[in-house]
């Protein structure tokens, strides 16, 4: 696969994003935040995690109108997949790909750990790679990811299915200590109606190679790679 | 064109915990200043607004929270808009 990392002022895990990708064995490509254009042929595009724009005013608030955007809104629109990671994650909620919003952690801190995720949906692109009841352990950082939407977005999600990711204790079990940040009904990373954009608060590409802690992170590639795989077939 | 003065109040939607506000609650609490409650922080901004009249640069101000200023799933606001005094200064 060919995956388009967005680089905005204040990105920081965008070259770990494209260290990911270069070690589950796909080609990757820097986009600039001030480009109108995106580079040709993108399997998928990731928003990295960071603080975009100092966080300013909130988090994602102004990337989210950074020149590039305008194309990333329009390659999602079109079907292509787009992965929102941490600061990514609060990009697309303030872009209105994915809904709701994520405000300061319950506990007012910054929180960096590993913590654990329970995958919800193994049928989406992004899951494909594991089972419904897998639990992930891939770290977290930042002070803004509590998830919070109106209770209609909230039953929507839930009825579709589009909660990809609870956080979990190292059983499975959902409990208030084994959620970081007091994100509403434990969501870790939830995914839109369509089947193409995912927004996650732990970073993946930070959990790539067991010797560095975990590998869990790469079944996100993976997932990836088999829905190319599939499509390219005529599968899915 | 006339020059206006924006003040927009920012807080967070009262089905949102404000944990900063509440946090700031228990320590005047700590303080012993028991009669003070329902603390809720928000944020303020202030802008100037060339506009032909207020109402022009009330809707301008509005269409600004709307698009960045604010984020309405989490956030309310209120704009006043003020207009110069005898003097030609704003506050």
């Amino acid at each position: 696969m060919r995956i388009g990392v967005v680089t905005f002022p204040g990105s920081n895990c965008d070259a770990d994003a494209r260290h990911a990708a270069a070690v589950s064995g796909n080609e990757s490509v820097q986009l600039w935040h001030k480009d109108a254009t995106l580079a040709p042929d993108l399997d998928v595009i990731i928003l990295p995690g960071g603080f975009s724009y100092g966080d300013y005013l909130r988090t994602g608030a102004i990337a989210r109108f950074s020149p590039i955007m305008k194309e990333v809104i329009r390659f999602a629109n079109e079907g292509g997949m787009v992965i929102g990671i941490c600061n990514g994650f609060q990009i697309l909620c303030e872009a209105g790909l994915l809904p709701g919003a994520l405000i300061r952690n319950a506990n007012q801190q910054f929180v960096c750990r590993d913590v654990y995720l329970k995958v919800e949906n193994n049928t989406t692109a992004f899951t494909h790679a594991t089972t419904v009841g897998s639990i992930l352990r891939i770290p977290i950082a930042h002070g803004d990811g509590r998830y919070v939407a109106s209770e209609e977005t909230l039953n929507e999600l839930e009825s579709n299915k589009r909660v990809l990711y609870r956080y979990v204790d190292p059983t499975g079990k959902r409990t208030p200590s084994a959620n970081p940040n007091g994100s509403t009904n434990d969501v870790a990373g939830i995914i839109n109606a369509h089947g193409n954009v995912m927004g996650m608060m732990p970073h993946p590409e930070r959990a790539m190679e067991k010797a560095l802690g975990s590998a869990d992170g790469a079944t996100v590639f993976e997932s990836l790679a088999m829905h190319a795989h599939r499509v390219a077939e005529g599968i899915a | 064109m006339k020059h206006y003065l924006a003040h927009v109040t920012i807080t967070l939607r009262k089905s949102i915990l404000d944990v900063q506000g509440k946090t700031v609650e228990n320590a005047l609490h700590t303080l012993h200043m028991p009669a003070l409650s329902n603390v809720r922080i928000g944020k303020h901004v202030e802008l100037d607004v060339h506009a032909p009249d207020k109402e022009t640069a009330r809707e301008l101000v509005d269409d600004a929270c709307k698009k960045l200023l604010t984020n309405p799933v989490m956030e309310d606001y209120s704009v006043d808009i003020r207009e110069p005094n005898n003097n030609g200064q704003l506050s």
